[in-house]
């Protein structure tokens, strides 16, 4: 599952995953140093510009987790935001 | 005839919104040498923000100011914790906010005047047009018995202190009596006040951990625009309000999206506070607005 993070918003910003089965989340940045925290799903990775950072994860449970960027990066960095979204 | 500033107060009928905050695990050791004072915490006023939260935007930190200068006992010092301005991109822009900044609060009376960076300040360039225009990111100071210390913790872009500014804190605890009042002036929350907002400090847990063996600590820090009070441990957290736009509640709905202003109540929300330091190590917050009390 890939998303690319770009001045401020993650592409996609939605994520569908099926609780219990491994996943593997291949993070880019399409220009500066960004973040991905998932604090409910106790994610964490820095996304810098030119290499691919890879999150392995397997959903706890079926729900709604928000995630933000971490990493100051410019004027709306407050509103960079997405949601992972895991189903039974 | 002299009257002091609590006498003022109590006979002007000035209270306002009082919070009393104390710390002091052994307060008659504590106390020795000791002072009271009072300084004015001021805090993001992101100077060069545009947008619909405020309309008044270019208005509001004259105004605070002007009610700053306007108290019938100026503070010892005022001090504004973070976010200055608001970011940019653009190098030259953001030398530009911080100057008219600078000389917008260069009209304060009190002419004792303290800064640090908030991450619309510095998190972009690690504070190199910070440092240029007002010096050192951290520092301590001591004042009428004690001790401050200015706590960075946005120039590193991800919210962290960083390693070596905890060698200097820890450093600079070392030299302090345990008994010794201590006051941090910080941006963001110490504690992992929500992290789901961001609302958190990477590595507050180990500047807290210094902290905690010191018996009179106290935190004023900004960012979550907003007045709030929490303690972990013996130490006592306050937040401010912003000078620009007031934020939601911790968790009270799903974005940190500004509250939008209220035409019938402008400025709602928005404010500066004064911390009248007693003894022994006690601590009366009054909440102040923009537009009188």
């Amino acid at each position: 599952m890939r998303i690319l993070a770009r001045k401020f918003t993650y592409q996609p910003d939605e994520i569908t995953l099926k609780a219990g089965e491994p996943v593997v989340l291949e993070l880019t940045t399409a220009d500066v140093h960004m973040g991905l925290k998932c604090v409910d799903l106790g994610l964490r990775a820095d996304i810098l510009p030119g290499q691919a950072t890879r999150l392995r994860l397997v959903p706890p449970k079926p729900g709604e987790f928000p995630f933000f960027c971490d990493v100051f990066c410019g004027d709306d960095h407050e509103l960079m935001s997405g949601l992972i979204r895991v189903v039974a | 005839m002299t009257i002091d500033r609590r006498q003022f107060l109590k006979l002007a009928g000035l209270g306002g919104a009082v919070v009393v905050t104390g710390c002091a695990r052994n307060p008659f050791v504590a106390g020795a040498g000791a002072d009271e004072f009072y300084f004015v915490q001021l805090s993001d006023t992101h100077w060069g923000f545009q947008g619909a939260p405020n309309p008044d935007a270019q208005g509001t930190l004259p105004k605070a100011v002007a009610a700053v200068n306007a108290l019938p006992v100026q503070p010892d010092f005022v001090v504004f914790t973070g976010d200055l301005t608001h970011t940019t991109d653009d190098p030259k822009e953001r030398r530009r906010r911080l100057a008219q900044f600078k000389e917008i609060v260069g009209g304060l009376k009190a002419k004792n005047v303290r800064f640090m960076p908030g991450e619309h300040d510095g998190s972009l360039d690690r504070s190199e047009a910070y440092q240029e225009l007002f010096g050192a990111t951290h520092y301590s100071f001591d004042h009428r018995g004690v001790h401050f210390i200015a706590v960075d913790n946005v120039s590193d872009p991800a919210g962290k202190i960083g390693e070596e500014q905890l060698g200097w804190l820890k450093r600079d605890l070392d030299a302090q009596p345990k008994d010794a009042r201590i006051v941090v002036l910080t941006h963001r929350p110490l504690f992992p006040l929500y992290p789901q907002w961001d609302w958190a400090t990477g590595d507050g847990e180990q500047a807290l951990a210094l902290l905690q063996p010191h018996a009179n600590v106290t935190v004023f820090y900004g960012h979550i625009h907003q007045e709030h009070h929490f303690r972990t441990g013996h130490i006592e957290h306050h937040a401010a309000k912003s000078l620009i736009f007031p934020l939601p509640a911790p968790g009270s709905q799903p974005r940190r999206a500004p509250l939008a202003w209220d035409p019938a109540q402008p400025y709602r929300g928005l404010g500066f506070r004064e911390v009248e330091a007693e003894t022994p190590a006690e601590y009366k917050l009054r909440e102040l607005s923009v537009v009188g009390t």
